[in-house]
């Protein structure tokens, strides 16, 4: 028992609206790695926060080397030798090297707290040395790249004498090589003992580094293993695990001709190599987990962050598209998948958030034809089956499902084929879900071609004609509806590029 | 992955300095210019004139700076400014025989008021600075009015000892001039050598992360306020004390000046950076432009689309740049 050095029992931690964490366990050995796994929104990112004393847990105690112990904050937990290298990299862009790696345990002189700048950069220079990194210490954090920002983040843990190291996504932002060298690193600071905490979505990292894996579900808890102990297949079946329940009105539409085309869409950094069609009738699904890309991809087709290359065509003829406006009158829709920031216009009522995209069809020489607005926003709102008591009541005070209503409608009232859906149904309520759901389905019936981008397994099974599963800006799988399974469509979201493998094959 | 670093090394180093050369060199040409065109510019008594209006505009941008790189703005100092100059007068007024290091920390404090309730309202009810300090701005301009009934203090109010601060000499130097010297060390000290200063970048670079690493955001952001009106403060007597007259209206709209002045020094309005040597070089060469341009006749109102013309290049400029070395950062992330 006494074995463990960190030991969570019981956590739960509730946020406005959602349990996080629902009585979630964790153990750590003494010089282990132990990686902790599972989809979006399973809970684990809140899991680290705890550790780390950035939230405190509801209820449950953290027991650290056999002593009960609570974090009331980030430095309480740094003193006591834990620190983390976050997903986002929480750098200060602005500040070099060296301070990034010190802050808030920088080397003053005793007498006047003055720093030693010359100490710090010399023993920032040794850190970095000896994990196999030549960065200058003097340089600016911003001017790094992603894998060199790791480079300092780790240094950063080291220079505190971390007891307990935090990983979170570390090879998410590494290419191939670069990951290979962390876990060098992380095999060393394991030797040097350390014990790690390693959080990953890729299931080849977690075989190649890890002791043990811990599973957590939609905040739960789902279990611990010794990594020999279980198999990959596995380990995918217990991260999805659940059982699809919920119907979805998916009606068949007919599938008709080539609408949107997208040839070897890439933009720097962000995604490459992006190719796929879109037919009339067809809801074409793109899912993958966070920071893959596929946000992206719909900004780039939308023009709200053009792609630097590759090529669009709409109905077979080649367009430019380098701003939303463009892609509205080529027909093209999309809905952000922040609707509050970026769909709605919150103190508008709701015709005028409707008629929004249409306002220069509906005036006459600048001035606006009311009659002529109200009768559309009446009618769409009448399709849409929107609650509220008229079309004037403000955006702001509905629910989420209506509001997201009144966006899917703002983009019906724009004549459009093409819409792009991001999220549709993120947080909002069964019945206004199910409600979209038959809204998207009619709409295929209609000619409409959908794209929905989602992180929703049975939402993109459930809808989809075709799925799309990207990977670190990348096609990493593509199905049909008979095809697609949970198990299929996690292993190409989690795991190394098709094209790659393919590649390697050859 | 050696030569990478080398070749990004080289290139950040070249835009680090461009920015403090191109400003030195701009500061340099235009010299040279206006010297060609009025011998009288390069004097000793022209320089040391121009430094000494300078003074007050460079020491207002120290706390400006520090308000800009925790990502706030400061509209209120024109204000506390005048507020603090006005009081410090009237006292002054009163008590002929106050010394003027009383009369400056009189005027200090009253500032350490002002910049305080700023403070509050930004870091503990989160009010937008922008919002809290136009609401300020006119609450103490609004003061200055009221306790000094509307009436302006004059020349012959004041103590000769009061005036004397900024026409003395401390050390052969003027004091105003010496008083802005002593602010930028103790100021270049605190934001380089103590962990306090280097807080403040932290904040304004990335609060979300300031906060995980255990800095408090709001005793930084209450703090420099609070710093921000000191500086006002102090700066208020000294500018009564250069015009021998306290108004009501005294230095309305002198914080667009500041500000520009800290944006010309690349300051970056977005927060995170900023450095004493670069708003050194904006404040100066705020001043040579105002100080310039009539020398070269310029008409007073081509001297003012002139300034902003420039400040708006300047801007242009250094976010150009910006925004190439960050698709550079972009591109080499491979995928």
């Amino acid at each position: 028992m006494n074995d463990f050095i960190l030991e969570l029992d019981n956590i739960s931690k509730s946020f406005p609206g959602v349990k996080a964490l629902n009585k979630v366990k964790f153990s750590l050995r003494s010089r282990e790695v132990h990686a902790l796994i599972g989809e979006n929104g399973a809970g684990k990112s809140t899991f680290i926060k705890i550790i780390t004393g950035v939230h405190q847990p509801d209820s449950g105690d953290i027991f650290l080397f056999g002593k009960k112990v609570t974090f009331a904050n980030p430095t309480v937990a740094r003193d006591k030798g834990i620190a983390a290298i976050y997903q986002n990299t929480t750098c200060f862009p602005d500040m070099t090297v060296t301070e990034n790696i010190f802050l808030g345990h920088e080397y003053v002189e005793r007498r006047t707290n003055r720093i030693l700048w010359k100490k710090m950069h010399e023993r920032a220079r040794e850190l970095l040395r000896s994990i196999g990194s030549n960065i200058d210490p003097e340089e600016k954090m911003g001017s790094l790249s992603v894998a060199q920002q790791q480079m300092v983040e780790i240094a950063k843990a080291l220079s505190q004498d971390a007891k307990i190291l935090l990983m979170d996504e570390p090879t998410a932002a590494l290419t191939n090589r670069e990951a290979e060298e962390l876990f060098a690193i992380t095999r060393r600071l394991k030797e040097a003992g350390t014990s790690i905490i390693f959080i990953s979505h890729r299931i080849e990292d977690i075989y190649k580094i890890a002791d043990r894996v811990t599973i957590f579900r939609d905040g739960c808890y789902v279990g611990t293993w010794n990594i020999s102990d279980i198999t990959r297949d596995e380990l995918i079946k217990l991260m999805v695990g659940r059982e699809i329940t919920t119907l979805f009105p998916k009606k068949q539409a007919k599938i008709g001709n080539e609408l949107l085309r997208v040839e070897r869409l890439y933009r720097a950094g962000v995604f490459a190599d992006i190719s796929f069609k879109l037919h009339e009738g067809e809801i074409l699904g793109i899912t993958g987990l966070i920071g893959s890309g596929r946000s992206e991809v719909a900004q780039a087709i939308f023009g709200i962050a053009p792609a630097d290359g590759g090529q669009i065509f709409i109905e077979n003829r080649a367009v430019k598209i380098d701003n939303p406006l463009k892609a509205i009158k080529l027909g093209i829709g999309y809905l952000p998948e922040d609707r509050q920031i970026q769909g709605l216009v919150l103190p508008f009522s709701i015709m005028e958030n409707i008629t929004l995209p249409v306002i220069e069809e509906l005036s006459r020489r600048g001035w606006l034809h009311r009659t002529a607005e109200y009768i559309k926003a009446k009618e769409l709102a009448e399709l849409l089956r929107i609650k509220a008591t008229s079309v004037f009541d403000r955006a702001y005070s509905l629910s989420g499902g209506n509001q997201q209503k009144i966006v899917v409608a703002k983009l019906l009232a724009a004549r459009l084929k093409v819409l792009i859906l991001d999220e549709p149904t993120k947080g909002i309520d069964v019945g206004s879900k199910a409600a979209i759901h038959e809204i998207m389905s009619d709409l295929a019936c209609q000619g409409f071609g959908i794209i929905m981008i989602s992180s929703e397994m049975p939402e993109v099974l459930g809808m989809s004609d075709r799925i799309i599963v990207m990977h670190e800006g990348r096609v990493t799988g593509e199905f049909d509806r008979e095809e697609a399974t949970q198990e299929k469509i996690m292993e190409a979201a989690i795991t190394k590029r098709i094209h790659q493998r393919i590649a390697e094959v050859l | 992955m050696a030569e990478i670093i080398l070749e990004k090394k080289s290139r950040i180093l070249s835009f680090a300095k461009f920015r403090e050369l191109g400003l030195l060199g701009f500061i340099i040409i235009l010299a040279v210019f206006v010297q060609l065109r009025n011998p009288s510019f390069l004097t000793m008594e022209n320089i040391n004139d121009m430094i000494k209006n300078t003074a007050i505009l460079s020491i207002l941008s120290v706390g400006m700076m520090l308000v800009i790189i925790t990502r706030g703005i400061d509209l209120s100092i024109g204000a506390t400014l005048a507020l603090a100059g006005m009081i410090s007068a009237l006292t002054v007024s009163s008590n002929p025989h106050m010394s003027p290091i009383t009369t400056m920390l009189l005027g200090t404090a009253v500032g350490i008021v002002c910049g305080g309730i700023i403070g509050f309202l930004v870091s503990k009810t989160s009010i937008l600075p922008i919002i809290a300090t136009l609401g300020m701005m006119n609450v103490y301009r609004g003061l200055t009015y009221m306790v000094s009934n509307g009436r302006w203090v004059s020349a012959n109010q004041m103590p000769a000892s009061f005036k004397a601060i900024a026409t003395g000499k401390i050390l052969g130097i003027n004091t105003l001039i010496f008083i802005a010297i002593v602010i930028y060390i103790v100021f270049f000290y605190f934001i380089n050598y103590t962990r306090t200063g280097r807080q403040i970048y932290a904040v304004g670079s990335n609060p979300d992360s300031a906060k995980i690493s255990g800095i408090d955001n709001e005793k930084i952001l209450w703090m420099v306020y609070t710093i921000m009106g000191a500086l006002a403060g102090l700066a208020g007597v000294l500018w009564v004390s250069k015009f021998a007259s306290a108004q009501g209206d005294t230095a309305m709209g002198y914080e667009m000046n500041v500000i520009a002045a800290c944006v010309l020094g690349g300051v970056n309005i977005a927060g995170g950076s900023g450095k004493i040597s670069g708003i050194i070089l904006g404040s100066l060469l705020l001043g040579i432009l105002n100080n310039a341009l009539p020398l070269v006749n310029v008409s007073p109102f081509w001297q003012q689309a002139i300034q902003g013309i420039i400040i708006l290049v300047a801007v242009i400029i250094n976010a150009l740049v910006k925004r190439s070395v960050d698709r550079n950062n972009l591109i080499r992330r491979k995928i």
